[in-house]
């Protein structure tokens, strides 16, 4: 079943205009990976179904619903959830507090502190600290747990691992792994293509504000999935 | 022993200016707005308090129980129905519109209630005074205001520390959007902070006009002393504007002592020096940027 439709949708900046007749979809459950590179478009797809950025009501469908344009907080109501690139941590709260902020309309659902701190131990370790004390992967830890805080149906994570070291990402895509598996639909953006593509079940490459490529990672070669995202 | 009464006094002085300030201090931290018709607002109440007095024939302190929430509701109301029009269009509309209704509400109190001076009677106690033994002695009313500023500085700060709506004024003060992406819906946390802001204030003007005589053109004097308590405390930190607002009483009453005509000149000197030796004031809470 699709819990997330995009369909025709297009947005500016200004008169500059950032995407073009983007479509995608994710399915109930599924990993879906949104790959290329810099400025091709995807963290605003993504602000736009989070509803920071307006959009026709038609373009974006949720759960049935057209939710376009939707403000950000009432589509986490409906559970949709932006883990923003730049982990955007709280400075003045705590990590405890930053996850709690999470959970400020939180849905009933399995995510708690408890099993944040579960998935995450180092949070647990240092929940007194502030947030922003933390490591550039501790942030990202701690933005994905905030986001799942409000027990998300469907959880974007925006460039998971830009700035991060190897073996954090990995670290991250393990976890990511262990929400998919949870049942948690996972919309996730990457420039790094190596990590992600084996755990998607659905792949969309931008380039320029259009679709380049989209199918199953077990159907696309590497030739294909590089010409979609240098465009050679 | 005369001037350690001096401080004294204006060190409770202090007190009634850390109830102005606090509301101010409390906005400004959550949305980074300055009301101008804060003092305006807080001699509405006391004017509200005079209504209700005549009609109920209550005691002062017993109406808080009515102007309070009943300022609360205005500031809901105002927050929702005008100031978050203004949001995301900058510094300069909010400032506009608060110095308009600002304007407004004085007009509107001198056709309603002349331009008569007016004060609240609470029957005595605002004479009355406690002695320290030594020849000191403290008004018990300043006393009570300076207690209760503290109480309310203490409640406040425990709401904003401990409770989720106090972590969402935090979230929100430090990155609006992500709190926001969080599911904080900020028009209705900016309604909250306003209603907090102005049942505080309102406790603020029935306790002024307790305390002294005022019209309805006192609320720009409240207004410039509320500001500088913040300023010399630092924008946003609470604990601070408890000490500007003492800071600020003493050096008045300090001013008033070395000539009586200098009680205010040497409050606003005290001010300027902060501003020129610690802009931030002296308890900024430091920004980190993330």
């Amino acid at each position: 079943m699709t819990l997330l439709s995009v369909r025709g949708l297009s947005a500016f900046y200004g008169s500059f205009q950032a995407l073009f007749d983007v479509s995608l979809e994710a399915g109930e459950g599924e990993t879906v990976a949104v790959i290329g590179a810099n400025g091709a478009g995807k963290t605003t797809v993504l602000r736009t179904i989070a509803g920071v950025l307006p959009a026709p009501a038609s373009a974006v469908r949720f759960d049935g619903a057209p939710v376009g344009g939707r403000s950000a907080h009432e589509l986490v109501d409906r559970g949709v959830v932006l883990v923003p690139e730049g982990r955007r941590i709280f400075p003045s709260l705590s990590v405890e507090e930053n996850l709690q902020v999470g959970a400020y309309r939180a849905r009933s659902g399995r995510w708690t502190l408890a099993r944040v701190y579960e998935l995450f131990p180092v949070l647990g370790a240092r929940r007194r600290q502030p947030g922003t004390n933390l490591s550039g992967g501790e942030q990202q830890m701690l933005a994905i747990g905030r986001g799942l805080m409000s027990n998300p149906r469907l959880l974007l994570v925006d460039e998971i691992s830009l700035g991060l070291a190897p073996l954090v990402v990995q670290d991250l895509y393990r976890v990511v792994r262990t929400i998919a598996g949870e049942g948690t639909t996972t919309l996730v953006v990457d420039q790094n293509v190596s990590q992600i593509l084996p755990l998607a079940q659905r792949v969309y490459c931008l380039r320029k504000g259009t679709v380049s490529l989209e199918g199953r990672p077990a159907e696309l070669t590497r030739a294909r999935i590089a010409a979609a995202y240098f465009g050679v | 022993m005369a001037w350690l009464d001096t401080i004294l006094q204006g060190l409770l002085l202090g007190g009634l200016y850390a109830l102005f300030a606090t509301g101010l201090s409390l906005i400004f931290g959550v949305m980074r707005i300055v009301n101008l018709a804060h003092g305006d607002l807080s001699i509405l109440a006391a004017f509200l308090a005079v209504v209700a007095v005549e009609a109920l024939g209550w005691n002062p302190f017993l109406v808080l129980i009515l102007v309070v929430p009943l300022m609360a509701a205005v500031g809901y109301a105002l927050q929702m129905l005008v100031l978050n029009r203004l949001l995301g269009r900058g510094i300069l509309p909010p400032i506009l519109v608060t110095f308009g209704l600002s304007i407004i509400i004085q007009n509107a109190l001198l056709e309603t209630f002349s331009a008569d001076s007016r004060r609240l009677n609470p029957g005595g106690i605002e004479t009355a005074s406690l002695s320290l033994g030594s020849g000191l002695a403290i008004g018990w009313f300043p006393f009570i205001t300076l207690v209760v500023a503290v109480l309310i500085l203490v409640g406040l700060q425990l709401v904003i520390s401990r409770m989720s709506v106090g972590r969402a004024f935090r979230a929100t003060s430090d990155d609006q959007e992500t709190a926001e992406l969080m599911g904080i819906d900020n028009r209705q946390l900016y309604g909250a902070a306003m209603a907090l802001s102005l049942g505080i204030v309102a406790v603020a003007g029935v306790f002024l006009g307790i305390r002294t005589t005022f019209t309805f053109s006192s609320g720009p004097d409240r207004l410039l002393f509320a500001f500088e308590a913040v300023i010399i405390g630092g924008m946003g930190s609470l604990w601070g504007t408890l000490v500007g607002g003492a800071l600020l009483g003493i050096a008045q009453t300090v001013g008033a002592k070395l000539s009586p005509g200098w009680g205010i000149l040497t409050g606003h000197l005290v001010f300027l020096a902060v501003l020129l030796l610690r802009p931030h004031g002296l308890f900024a809470r430091a920004r980190r940027v993330a």
